[in-house]
């Protein structure tokens, strides 16, 4: 039971992690890290790592898609105000 | 370096990496076994001293220098951000203008805010008895605030973020620890000993010695250097603009 449960952790981990190489659009893909944040919180709870399962929740769901949001707001922002100054 | 050369340089390196990585995993014990001497000895040590997470015993007792080390990774990794992410002389503050935010996007956002934050800090105070701790709550802790930027707008958040007083508990957080490594060595016997406090009953709050001290230290640290670091992001992505004087200055 717990092989199984292992082993269909690993397969959500390496399909969000493809998923998050296939995207392309930096917003979107920061979406798909929060996901793939979470399906690593769900391997490390199921080989027994709780702790470094919450670290994982907290950083890799929720602070790194935010940061990457903001830097891509950032950037999308300087891009519409050259645009518009031309 | 031409590229050819540069080419070689990459090859050797990968398979000298990657036949490290081989000859260490042929040597690795099978997937999950029965024998574990480090994970014995550290649940022994751990419940010598009477703390009930092995995890928070290894961190903030058994090596606690290298949580040290880590904390100040964070420490340093901030300040650095703060010094990148300032105001630049060509660039200027506008207020940004508040948003529509959808009814339902609100409501989720102002009902989990204290649930969330309350959890964070209970993570943070149980750090020493369950799994969490100072790390994992600071950052759910500093994440649940700004789900106030979410749910209302930079503003709201602004006013009940002074990023003044979160550099300071930052600081303060820092030094929390590095002055209880020093009534280590002072009052004790070793710099970051765990030998100065009772150890308490097993499985209570109050338990373990100075984990406890050197988990509330790290939380406060962490989750105001993760306050700070959004600040400075939220800043840059919705406050500075770049002031090129012409026309079309307010943009959105």
């Amino acid at each position: 039971m717990a092989d199984v449960l292992t082993v269909l952790a690993l397969l959500l981990v390496a399909v969000a992690a493809t998923a998050a190489v296939a995207v392309r659009d930096p917003a979107r893909q920061a979406l798909v890290l929060a996901v793939l944040g979470l399906a690593l919180a769900v391997l490390f709870t199921v080989l027994q790592a709780p702790d470094v399962a919450l670290s994982q929740l907290a950083v890799g769901s929720a602070l790194t898609p935010l940061l990457i949001l903001l830097s891509v707001r950032k950037v999308r922002r300087r891009g519409q105000r050259e645009d518009g100054g031309r | 370096m031409s590229r050819r050369l540069r080419m070689w340089v990459l090859a050797v390196g990968g398979l000298g990496v990657a036949a490290l990585l081989a000859a260490a995993a042929l040597r690795l014990p099978g997937f999950g076994g029965d024998d574990h001497p480090y994970g014995e000895r550290a649940v022994e040590a751990s419940l010598a001293r009477r703390t009930s997470n092995t995890i928070a015993s290894v961190n903030f007792d058994q090596r606690a220098f290298d949580t040290l080390g880590e904390e100040t990774i964070l420490f340093a990794a901030v300040l650095g951000t703060v010094v990148l992410l300032r105001q630049t002389r060509d660039e200027r503050q506008v207020r940004p203008a508040p948003e529509r935010v959808a009814a339902p996007v609100r409501r989720y956002a102002l009902v989990m805010l204290p649930v969330a934050l309350l959890t964070g800090l209970y993570v943070i105070a149980h750090g020493q008895l369950s799994p969490g701790g100072g790390f994992q709550g600071g950052v759910v802790v500093a994440t649940a605030l700004h789900l106030l930027y979410i749910g209302a707008d930079y503003r709201a958040l602004e006013r009940i973020r002074p990023v003044g007083l979160y550099e300071v508990g930052d600081a303060a957080g820092e030094a929390a620890y590095l002055i209880l490594g020093v009534a280590g060595l002072v009052g004790g016997s070793a710099f970051l000993a765990n030998t100065l406090l009772p150890y308490g009953t097993f499985n209570t709050l109050a338990s373990g010695g100075t984990v406890p001290l050197l988990n509330a230290a790290v939380g406060m640290e962490v989750a105001c250097a993760v306050v700070v670091l959004l600040a400075r992001f939220l800043d840059q992505a919705v406050e500075i603009e770049r002031s090129t004087g012409s026309g079309n200055d307010r943009g959105e």
